[in-house]
């Protein structure tokens, strides 16, 4: 319940930014780190709270995004449609995957493996199939209209994006809250003691599965809203992926507000090496590895862990520090 | 309640059951001995659904589960508990037991409340809120018995629940394994202390090599020469025998 009220106020903070900030820039930092937020939160459910790491979260987010775009720009299909389409598509591919590897038992560093390689699949397929625009990409024709889902300011792209991280929180809550969840990290701590408890891990998989692909096909929605475009390496490339994974490890895996502070902290390291060192293509993916090795090395609690050991919450007497799923 | 008939599992060249065939009748405890690695935890895995046996069949309350996943068994009425203890670490000890109170129970709040309930019942009501990980021996062995509990089973299998005990805490686990059955549910222990065995059960099967080789009370089945060489070698039961007539 503390979580909750918690929660509400943050997200009520957060949308206080397009009354109080005026620079578009400054906005558009707001937004992507939401953006951030939304797709780090993604992988948490499946990651964080279900112990799956997948590498290949850009098989959701390409799927999303290209489906909004090639429904629009093939089809002549209303954004606002291709938005639920893309995130029930996203949710589909990510039953496919779940099913194809759950079913056989995939665990650890093989799941990692075949789910990037089925976004690579993905990529690759995108390359070559016409209706996608293969290689050269897809570009949606600008027509700004709020009923065409492109907003002549940021503020529209700002609640549309505020409205899909709070959604992906709130269910993150809820999944801290409910026997689903329960079972869920009960699986990812000990499959085998979850099974012989009569859980049904393969189900709950497949849940957490669906419920991150989902999530992750609305950021790819919203992606190709925000920026008109896409090509094959932008929506099923290893960036997104590796983006979507850094996230949450950043910020604090398993945790409801992991990935906001990783989003939070991302951005902030990216904005400063930006600051300093320039634009050079391919710095971020260079300095997204350094952070990766700091925080598995020195805080695999990630930055609300280090919020924990800074404010510990007050415990009653007998009991020591838990934070499994409750940062 | 529980009928085993002609088991049969092999690894590689390893007969780690042959041919076992028991019957647990219920609302008893009963117990499975027998020398290390005679197959007693690998028969556990093949009646909970862990192990898909190569021949045989598993019958529980009257219906066929051979080949069965174990959590579709264990949502039958059917637990068991791991020699190795498997804690959720990270979790707390009432998150831990409410993972099994979940298994009928929808609301966290309930399931977190029966955990609480089962955990003063097996004696870890002052530990509720530590990371399983950090109890200690004694405690994770409770840990496994509560969380089996809390499924509320009709038959549970407890696999060297008193191992790593030393005298006093096996003294502390054996009015709980007792009060478990006081409620109804049957229980199959495997169990190597001999002591708990004695005052614990009623009916024995003693394990060897894959294969069963006797059954009957526990006092009637150690004096049992075939039992007595498998735990102390072969022709031990003859000098043994030979000794006390020359005694006599
Ligand atoms: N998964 C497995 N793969 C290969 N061999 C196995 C496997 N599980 C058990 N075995 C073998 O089967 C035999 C029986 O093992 P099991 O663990 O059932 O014995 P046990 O009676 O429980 O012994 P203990 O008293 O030491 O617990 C042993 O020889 C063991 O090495
Ligand atoms: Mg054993």
């Amino acid at each position: 319940m503390k979580q909750l009220v918690l929660l509400g106020l943050v997200f009520a903070v957060i949308g206080l930014a397009p009354f109080v900030i005026s620079s578009e820039f400054t906005l558009n930092l707001v937004i992507m780190v939401l953006y951030a937020a939304l797709l780090g939160q993604a992988w948490n459910i499946l990651g964080g709270y279900g112990g799956q790491f997948s590498f290949g979260h850009a098989a959701y987010f390409g799927t999303g995004a290209y489906t909004v775009a090639v429904l629009q720009v093939q089809l002549g299909i209303n954004p606002w449609l291709g938005l639920v389409a893309g995130g029930v598509m996203a949710m589909l591919v990510a039953a496919f995957i779940g099913f194809a590897t759950f079913r056989y038992g995939l665990r650890g560093s093989y799941f990692a493996l075949v789910t990037l390689a089925f976004a690579e699949v993905l990529r690759i397929l995108s390359n070559s199939v016409p209706f996608t625009g293969a290689g050269v990409g897809i570009l949606i024709p600008l027509d700004q209209s709020a009923a065409n889902f492109q907003f002549a300011s940021k503020q529209g792209f700002f609640w549309v994006i505020w409205v899909m991280t709070l959604a992906a929180f709130a269910t993150v809550w809820w999944i801290g809250k409910s026997r689903f969840g329960a079972q869920l990290m009960a699986v990812r701590d000990n499959e085998d003691a979850a099974r012989a408890l009569g859980v049904e891990a393969f189900k709950v998989k497949m849940g957490a599965i669906m419920l991150s692909g989902l999530f992750s096909g609305l950021a790819g929605v919203f992606y190709a809203q925000y920026f008109l475009y896409l090509d094959p390496y932008i929506a099923y490339g290893p960036a997104i992926s590796i983006e979507s994974l850094l996230v949450p490890i950043v910020g604090g895996l398993g945790t409801l507000f992991g990935p906001l502070l990783g989003a939070i902290g991302l951005h902030l390291i990216s904005e400063a090496t930006r600051e300093l060192i320039g634009d050079l293509p391919g710095i971020s993916l260079v300095i997204y590895g350094i952070v990766l090795v700091i925080m598995v090395l020195f805080m695999p609690r990630g930055l609300a862990g280090l919020v924990r050991r800074l404010w510990p919450k007050p415990a009653p007497a007998k009991a020591q520090a838990t934070e499994g799923g409750h940062a | 309640m529980l009928e085993v008939r002609g088991l049969v599992k092999s690894f590689g060249g390893v007969k780690a059951s042959n041919n076992v065939s028991l019957s647990v009748p219920e609302g008893r405890i009963t117990s499975l001995i027998g020398p290390n690695g005679a197959g007693k935890t690998t028969l556990f895995a093949l009646i909970t659904g862990f192990h898909k046996p190569d021949a045989g069949s598993v019958h529980f309350l009257g219906e066929d589960i051979t080949g069965l996943p174990p959590e579709k068994i264990a949502q039958r009425g059917m637990v068991r508990t791991f020699q190795i203890v498997q804690p959720f670490a990270g979790q707390t000890v009432r998150e831990n037991i409410a993972v099994g109170a979940h298994l009928h129970v929808q609301s966290r709040a309930d399931a977190l409340e029966k955990a609480e309930d089962v955990a003063g019942k097996v004696g870890l009501g002052d530990r509720l809120d530590m990371d399983a990980a950090s109890l200690t021996v004694a405690g994770r062995k409770r840990l496994e018995v509560a969380r089996a509990l809390a499924t509320d089973p009709k038959l549970i299998l407890f696999d060297e629940v008193l191992a790593g005990l030393n005298p006093s805490e096996i003294r502390d686990v054996i009015p709980v394994i007792r009060a478990v059955r006081e409620e109804g549910v049957t229980i199959l222990l495997i169990e190597h202390v001999m002591q708990a065995v004695m005052s614990l059960s009623e009916h024995t099967w003693v394990l060897n090599q894959g294969a069963l080789i006797a059954e009957g009370t526990p006092a009637d089945v150690v004096g049992h020469p075939l039992v007595v060489e498998a735990y102390l070698g072969k022709g031990m039961a003859e000098r043994i025998a030979k000794r006390e007539a020359h005694h006599a």
